[in-house]
């Protein structure tokens, strides 16, 4: 079994989708981090069967706000001399930017140069976005 | 703060209730508003061809002493060489006081207004939004049933891509004890989300029928649309719809004498020519009205201080 070394202070972001973590690096843009970034793929869970993890070493600044959206059952835990000081709750956030594309062959977001792809949380029940511009709800992937 | 129109629900009830009296207060008094927009400048964006609206925005200026100016069509515009709809108004920002866009995009008012330094007023945008046409509504329906709750309004033709549709149940949603009843062929239904996310939460009663002349003696209004051959990807759909529903003045006898047919136009064949004479048909008055509230509007956003 592969073993990375614990964390002494960082973020640990856990219980991620198996085969989604490498997403969640991107929209996190944890490739402009200076610090030391270990993405783990396919690790076993007793929950989920497998999972990955990304541990981010030291403290550092990121805005985890978008996982809420991408997966609710992810878990963030912040660490501090070797212990958990913090376990990170996911809301949904109101808006979502540059994450998903509006699919609405109307929208001007299809012909618009340099506009940002915002999305607005209209129901978080059920957790549906709707385009800002057009309006049109995003409809996620089967899983 | 310069403030916007882009969707119809961007002003609360009240400043709706606000702006129809002001509406009324011109079209009864039109000679106390002919010079309050001297020295204003209206530009009108249309990136697709209009006739009553943009003609009704230009009227709105000019019956109060402004000036216009813009363009008809996307082709006539900076469009064709690629500029952005961010930069179109950053451009017009610097010529004009207030403006008027309309786009086959829809979003595209959106996008304008966050770079726009005057007011932009959505003109209609796609099949989404076309607010001054619900502003027009309201006050028709005000003008000729005395007010805007305790009302059933039925909706017939093209529920799912008609913008004026959507702009106007959302709209007549937020007043006491409104009915809908939604009139249309399957295919061309409301979207859900009117149903779910508006209807449903608030308890609104309403009901989905294919039939016109079975619910035509209940209504109050009947607020009739064309099915639009431009909202259609599939020509083949166009020509089995379009021919869903067409009211003539024999199946009006069923109606309510003190019940008003209401459309957005333009009209094709879906409500008959001998309609026209009928004391119940408003559409024409709808156009006169649109004015009117064009009026208001501009003075509104512009913030022009109004006489006592």
């Amino acid at each position: 079994m592969l073993n990375i070394d614990s964390l002494q202070t960082g973020i640990v972001i856990d219980h991620i989708s198996a085969g989604t973590s490498m997403r969640i690096y991107d929209l996190l843009h944890l490739e402009k981090l200076d610090c030391c970034v270990a993405v783990i793929k396919n690790a076993r869970s007793s929950k989920l069967g497998r999972k990955d993890i990304i541990k981010i070493e030291g403290k550092v600044d990121v805005d985890l706000d978008v996982l809420g959206f991408i997966d609710p059952n992810v878990t963030v835990d912040y660490i501090e001399n070797g212990h958990i000081v913090q376990k990170k709750s996911l809301a949904l956030p109101e808006y979502i930017k540059n994450v998903i594309t509006c699919k609405n062959p109307r929208c001007i977001t299809t012909i618009e140069e340099g506009v940002d792809q915002i999305f607005k949380l209209c129901d978080s029940e059920t957790r549906r976005y709707r385009c800002i511009y057009c309006e049109q709800e995003y409809e996620r992937p089967h899983q | 703060m310069v403030r916007h129109l882009i969707d119809p629900l961007d002003l609360s009830v009240s400043e709706i209730d606000r702006l129809l009296n002001l509406a009324d207060d011109i079209a009864a008094n039109p000679q106390k508003y002919a010079h309050l927009c001297d020295g204003k400048k209206l530009a009108t964006l249309f990136y697709e061809p209009s006739t009553r609206t943009r003609m009704s925005f230009e009227t709105a200026m000019l019956n109060m002493g402004g000036s216009v100016m813009g363009f008809h069509s996307a082709a006539t515009s900076s469009a064709t060489k690629g500029e952005s709809v961010a930069d179109t108004i950053r451009v017009v920002s610097c010529f004009a006081d207030i403006c008027a866009m309309r786009h086959p995009k829809e979003g595209a008012p959106r996008r304008a207004a966050q770079f726009s330094k005057i007011p932009v007023i959505n003109a209609g945008d796609g099949g989404h939004q076309h607010p001054t046409q619900t502003l027009t509504d309201l006050m028709t329906i005000r003008c000729k049933k005395g007010r805007l709750h305790n009302l059933t309004i039925g909706l017939c033709g093209d529920l799912k891509f008609g913008r004026t549709v959507h702009s106007l149940i959302k709209s007549l949603a937020r007043y006491e004890g409104i009915r809908f009843v939604l009139i249309s062929p399957e295919e061309l239904r409301v979207p859900d989300y009117i149903i779910e996310e508006v209807l449903k939460p608030k308890n609104i009663s309403y009901e989905e029928v294919t039939d016109l002349e079975s619910v035509l003696p209940n209504l109050d209004i009947l607020y009739m649309t064309r099915v639009q051959k431009e909202r259609f990807f599939n020509e083949a759909d166009y020509v089995r719809l379009k021919d869903s529903y067409i009211l003539t003045e024999a199946k009006l006898q069923t109606a309510k004498p003190d019940m008003y047919v209401l459309h957005p136009l333009p009209r094709v064949n879906e409500i008959a020519l001998d309609v026209d004479d009928d004391p119940r048909a408003a559409y024409f008055d709808q156009v006169q009205n649109g004015v009117y509230v064009r009026q208001a509007l501009i003075l509104t956003l512009l913030g022009v201080k109004l006489p006592c």
